[in-house]
């Protein structure tokens, strides 16, 4: 039977000034699914997050992690679930595998399994010939590889990732994404992560919602939120100079024919089959056509759609902040 | 799995152990933080030497002449009445010193106060610490952990008491070798009871610190809380000056500042002849401060940590 692992009602955060970071959210995340929560800068993702978490307290509405409230349960919410924050957290004083040991200890792990698991978690990261220097000595994508592995230390039933593969490199995002989907099918853990980079929610998250001045606008599984917007986008260009927008607009599942400049853009489900049909057409019409192309909708055109914002812009005011925000870091250990 | 137990002590000492690590990662931290102490040692602890106004020295450049009576055939001999001098002259200066401060020497006097500075500045820091580790994200890393959050507030006032008592040995040892008069009734078993009177003053003072930096962001602010405490905690006790010097007003502050109480109690157990009725005054004084102060630092962090 599948239950709900995490379950969040009307769950609202109001901060000090009257600021509503998360308006009334509500959803449920299944056992064993990856539930992923996109969303420009700003919109609540990881407000949310830390509500979850219980390191930040709500102001309305109610939330549960394996039906402990995260509020009135926090403790044992807590002994449950796995944190990889969007933000560097570990003490750049001690070296990565202190920082490691220290997160076990925090959760009570045997000593001897806490460091067994540590190294393990390390070789993962690839962090290994590291282990003895200082965080402060990282980079920016070795801290948060070192994040990832104490989120992972204590085998979470729940893990929520704020952004955890930001700032790493195609190869070692590959490999953690890799990792965490074995321990995913092994253990049947449930994630809930947050991430800017669209291909990955894709290819990742069974189920997606889309958040923008905390509220989610749109929820459901990436091949339902692309169905949403309408289906493929065909284009096609013939020789011949007439109007042939009727004859494909008669073809079974084309949804809309805008004849532009020569070519038609035409909108269509499942437009890997509708596509040789409309060929077929008009071939058998004695048409030549000169030019094809087939375009799937993409989350990022989702996420366009629903939020209004282009998903490169919000990346690159992201990527700015992140590093500034490492800056003033470093500034301090200096 | 994940069936662990988090458990008060293992994230107690988890966390110690990651503050005195950090500590000892940055030993000029450590020479900074007890190089004022001694500076105040060296420059007003020897120079505030009020012995020394009435001492040899300060007549050593007057001549007194031989006083002649002839009636009588007696001759009184300048060097004698000189040396007569000097002998009472010594004893004004040892006499206000002993009375007014209950030793013969101003330097021991302050020396000892000064590990009640060291205590004040060092739990100071445990606010501070506090603060970054919020900025540095850090905390909400352990706030999402199942680690008690006693544990959060307990290690930082730990760690500042053990601090505390490692910087105090090393003023004492220096204070020793500088010249610390020590008291014929101390016994090396005194040092535990210094121990003890510093433990339990750097954990009222870490805890009230603590307590005020639970949600603050700046640290800014925080430096500015702590230095407007530090003063009045500092100047209106007994580490420079007995109380009984002071005007009415000021006494009555210092007589309940608990800073005045730990000097005290170190002075008795090194340098004054002990006294055990107020040695016990000291003790339960700072005991009871300790007490309610870090009642009401985990009941706030209760309520407080989490935002
Ligand atoms: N402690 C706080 N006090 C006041 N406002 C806050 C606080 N934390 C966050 N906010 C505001 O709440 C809103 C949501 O912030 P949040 O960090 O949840 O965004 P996010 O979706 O995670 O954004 P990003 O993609 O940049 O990480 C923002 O407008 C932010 O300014
Ligand atoms: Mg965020």
């Amino acid at each position: 039977m599948v239950k709900n692992v995490i379950e969040v009602d009307g769950l609202t955060k109001v901060f000090n000034k009257g600021f509503v970071a998360v308006d009334h959210v509500s959803f449920s995340v299944e056992e064993g699914e990856i539930f992923g929560f996109l969303g420009p800068n700003g919109a609540g993702k990881t407000t949310t997050i830390n509500m979850l978490t219980t390191v930040l307290k709500p102001t309305e509405g109610r939330a549960s992690v394996l039906g402990y409230d995260v509020v009135r349960q926090a403790s044992m919410v807590r002994k449950v679930i796995g944190v990889v924050p969007q933000e560097y957290t570990a003490d750049e004083d001690l070296t990565g595998y202190e920082n490691i040991m220290l997160c076990a200890d925090l959760y009570g792990i045997p000593k001897d399994v806490a460091k067994k698991r540590a190294l393990e978690l390390l070789e993962l990261v690839e962090l290994t010939p590291f282990k003895d220097k200082r965080v402060e000595t990282y980079s920016g994508g070795m801290r948060r590889r070192l994040e990832l592995a104490c989120g992972l230390i204590n085998t979470p039933k729940v893990l929520f990732l704020d952004e955890p593969t930001l700032g790493l490199d195609v190869q070692t995002r590959a490999a953690i994404w890799d990792y965490i989907r074995k321990l995913k099918e092994e253990y049947n853990m449930t994630l809930f992560m947050t991430t800017h980079y669209m291909e990955e929610a894709d290819a990742l998250c069974d189920r997606i919602a889309i958040i923008d001045h905390g509220k989610i606008i749109a929820i459901g599984s990436p091949s339902e939120l692309k169905g949403s917007l309408g289906g493929d986008v065909i284009t096609i260009s013939i020789k011949e100079d007439v109007d042939v927008s009727e004859l494909i607009r008669n073809i079974d599942n084309v949804k809309d024919v805008k004849k532009d400049n020569g070519s038609y853009r035409i909108k269509a489900e499942s437009g890997e089959v509708t596509a040789p049909i409309i060929i077929d057409v008009l071939r058998r019409k004695g048409y030549t056509i000169t030019k094809l192309s087939l375009e799937k909708p993409t989350l990022n055109e989702v996420y366009l759609e629903y939020t209004g914002k282009s998903m490169r812009d919000a990346e690159e005011s992201r990527e700015a902040f992140v590093s500034h925000r490492i800056t003033l870091r470093r500034a301090r250990s200096k | 799995m994940s069936e662990y137990r988090p458990n008060i002590l293992r994230g107690l000492s988890a966390l110690t152990i990651r503050e005195l690590k950090k500590w000892a990662k940055e030993p000029i931290i450590l020479l900074m933080a007890i190089l004022q102490p001694i500076i105040w040692m060296g420059l007003l602890g020897k120079a505030m030497n009020l012995n020394a106004i009435f001492s040899v020295n300060s007549l050593s450049n007057v001549n007194i002449p031989d006083i002649k009576i002839p009636e009588y055939g007696i001759t009184i001999s300048g060097t004698l009445i000189k040396q007569r001098l000097l002998e009472v002259f010594e004893n004004i200066g040892t006499n206000v010193m002993q009375n007014f401060f209950g030793v013969t020497d101003y330097f021991s006097y302050m020396s000892v106060g000064m590990i009640s500075m060291i205590v004040m500045f060092t739990t100071m820091f445990s606010g501070m610490s506090m603060v970054w580790d919020r900025r540095l994200g850090f905390l909400d890393k352990v706030l999402s952990t199942p680690v008690p959050r006693s544990a959060i507030i307990f290690s930082k006032v730990l760690n500042a008491a053990l601090r505390s008592m490692f910087q105090a040995t090393i003023i004492l040892a220096l204070a020793a070798i500088l010249g610390l008069k020590i008291s014929p009734t101390f016994s090396p078993m005194n040092l535990l009871g210094i121990y003890a009177a510093i433990f339990l003053l750097s954990v009222g003072l870490s805890s009230l610190f603590l307590a005020l930096a639970l949600r603050s962001t700046r640290h800014e602010v925080q430096m500015a809380v702590v230095n407007l405490i530090n003063m009045p905690l500092m100047f209106a006790s007994n580490i420079f000056f007995p109380t009984s010097m002071m005007p009415e007003w000021l006494q009555a502050i210092a007589n309940v500042n608990p800073v005045s109480y730990l000097t005290d109690a170190i002075r008795q157990l090194t340098i004054f002849p002990l006294n055990s009725s107020t040695l016990v005054i000291d003790f339960v004084y700072l005991g009871v401060f300790a007490i309610i102060l870090s009642a009401i630092g985990i009941t706030l962090s209760w309520r407080y940590l989490t935002r």
